[in-house]
């Protein structure tokens, strides 16, 4: 079934037909992070696709995956565009390196999955723990409900981690 | 991240083969207060003018936009061409050279003979190439709930993790990258058809306000009404124009990273599609890096133009900061790039306005102010001053570097006919 979602002001819609986002957004839903993983191959993938970049098998198994992982890189917002983030800048796009998975099945691949720097409960974060965040910082992952069947995974700081001294942030600070 | 693998398939034989006769536009602006139809049909009939051709010579048309512009048909029966072949694809930055080389495919497969290029757009006062307005506001479903979900829309939000890993990878500094915008504003100043002439420094781009990280307001390019339009023929067909051909050595066409439905899955992530796109194009035009005089190096940000540069060659991997800030790419450099100020300065037109431009630069015809001689040409003084020549001395071989983004990119090198 299709859902459509408010979630900060945007409309999100996910077609019946897609079922791989359904699946994705609805394990998600259950606040445990789920990714296809191929039977052919042993490797999991992200974001869902239809069949397996690797080994192109259309089969796959949704299969748990930790939501731990470490800064690749990120974007921080000073001038948002769409209109409900405008109340949240500067905000932080993560991509980040899950440990499942890292660097395979070549060097320089990773699941590296986007998200928001959020608090804990899934808030867009305040100025002060964007600050706290650069490339190498450690995070887990966190959910934010946006409707039956759909939540958004985010990004917040893993506290419990050790944490680089200083994450490489942007120079000009 | 091997690149040996690819292998550059399309005939040598197709090297000077095929040329660029014509290339027209309308002005840059903001607020064209006409359809993109009446854009396209502008800038077509200056390159018809500009080419010496009639509506009875061109029989192919091909156009490309995303959901923001008019179609060949209404642009073909405005202007009165019959057309044997059209295409209007969808896509922005990087399709003008993939354009040219579906040009070059389509005559030699006999289908037509003569095909104009367009790309029509109100970048500012209808479609914002920058996603403001309409876009900012549109449902968002499929592949979009990975990326506009967490309010990452926009080229410069969905570019920013390659620029910043750059940084981080190779020590990049924001003042080098800069010089990029300083470099393209000296050549804008001496290109009156310029939306921004005003000459800006280092400093200027690094004390204006941040767009998102590490984009200044400065590193963005701008948003204009415009069209721009090239017409490709056979060589010989060419010869018999107005003007000396820009006689096509080599095309890439979006060209891709790995795993182009999300390309931050494979790194190095601070390494673009031009990594990819280079052996293909060098390859094709037997010319590398070092034969080429002028670059027009898609300058959707500063960094773009970067990172491109590095990628193709230019420099070695990593040293595209040094490259673009010691002077090579400025007007008097030794590889001056995008001489018309560019998307950061001439008009955002989506990469024809550096074909544009570089097709001139290899007529030796580049010039807006230097005196008319009495054989009609400009006079070229060399003298690059504020308001002065922009001219090129001596070019023979351009290359143009397309982006669309960091994973998907398109080439291509031009000879002097």
């Amino acid at each position: 079934m299709s859902i459509s979602a408010d979630y900060l002001g945007m409309n999100l819609q996910i077609d019946d037909l897609d079922k791989e986002n359904l699946a994705y957004f609805g394990h998600c839903a259950d606040h445990t992070f789920h990714l296809q993983h191929c039977g052919s191959c042993d490797l999991y993938r992200y974001p869902p696709t239809t069949a397996c970049p690797w080994c192109t098998s259309p089969d796959s198994t949704w299969k748990p995956v930790e939501g731990r992982g470490a800064v690749h890189s990120y974007s921080e917002v000073h001038h948002a565009i769409q209109p409900a983030f405008k109340a949240f800048t500067p905000y932080l796009i993560l991509l980040v390196d899950l440990d499942t998975q890292n660097g395979k099945p070549t060097e320089h691949e990773a699941l590296r999955v986007a998200g928001n720097l959020v608090t804990p409960d899934g808030n867009l974060a305040p100025p002060e723990m964007v600050a706290r965040v650069g490339i190498g910082s450690r995070m887990r992952m966190v959910f934010k409900d946006a409707a039956d069947g759909l939540a958004i995974p985010h990004w917040t700081i893993d506290e419990d981690a050790e944490q680089p001294a200083n994450p490489w942030r942007y120079p000009q600070e | 991240m091997s690149s040996t693998d690819i292998d550059a398939t399309s005939s040598k034989g197709l090297r000077d083969k095929y040329a660029i006769c014509g290339v027209g536009e309308t002005t840059y602006v903001r607020g064209s207060d006409r359809t993109t139809r009446g854009l396209a049909t502008w800038a077509i009939r200056n390159a018809m003018e500009d080419a010496g051709l009639k509506p009875g010579d061109i029989d192919g048309m091909l156009s490309y936009s995303s959901g923001d512009s008019t179609f060949s048909p209404f642009v073909a029966g405005d202007l009165g061409i019959r057309l044997n072949f059209y295409m209007d694809v969808f896509g922005g930055g990087s399709s003008t050279e993939a354009l040219v080389g579906i040009a070059i495919g389509v005559i030699e497969a006999g289908m037509c003979n003569t095909v104009v290029i367009f790309r029509a757009m109100n970048g500012y006062s209808q479609v914002r190439v920058g996603g403001t307005g309409a876009r900012a506001v549109a449902p968002i479903s499929a592949n979009q709930l990975h990326d506009r979900t967490y309010g990452w829309q926009s080229p410069g939000q969905l570019f920013a993790p390659t620029f910043m890993r750059h940084m981080y990878d190779y020590g990049t500094r924001p003042e080098q990258v800069a010089a990029v915008k300083a470099a393209h504003s000296e050549h804008a100043s001496n290109n009156p058809k310029a939306y921004y002439k005003q000459r800006v420094t280092v400093d200027d781009v690094l004390s204006s306000r941040m767009i998102c990280k590490p984009l200044h307001l400065l590193d963005c390019c701008v948003e204009t009404d415009n069209a721009t339009a090239i017409i490709v023929t056979r060589a010989e067909r060419a010869r018999d124009c107005r003007h000396t051909p820009a006689l096509i050595q080599s095309v890439v066409g979006r060209c891709c990273k790995p795993r182009i439905d999300m390309h931050y899955q494979t790194g190095p992530i601070s390494t673009v599609a031009g990594h990819y796109a280079k052996d293909i194009l060098w390859t094709n035009a037997g010319l590398g890096p070092e034969d080429i005089d002028i670059t027009g190096s898609y300058d959707a940000f500063t960094f773009t133009t970067m990172l491109q540069l590095e990628d193709y060659g230019f420099c070695k991997k990593g040293e595209g900061g040094d490259y673009v800030s010691d002077g090579t790419i400025r007007l008097g450099g030794k590889r001056p790039n995008n001489t018309s100020g560019g998307h950061l300065c001439e008009g955002y037109t989506h990469g024809l306005n550096m074909v544009v431009e570089n097709v001139r630069q290899l007529r030796h015809d580049a010039d807006d102010s230097c005196p008319i001689g009495p054989d009609g040409k400009r006079q070229h003084t060399y003298d690059y001053s504020e308001g002065g020549c922009r001219q090129v001395r001596d070019v023979e071989v351009s290359a143009n570097l397309g982006w669309a983004t960091p994973g998907t990119g398109s080439a291509m090198v031009m000879r002097r006919g």
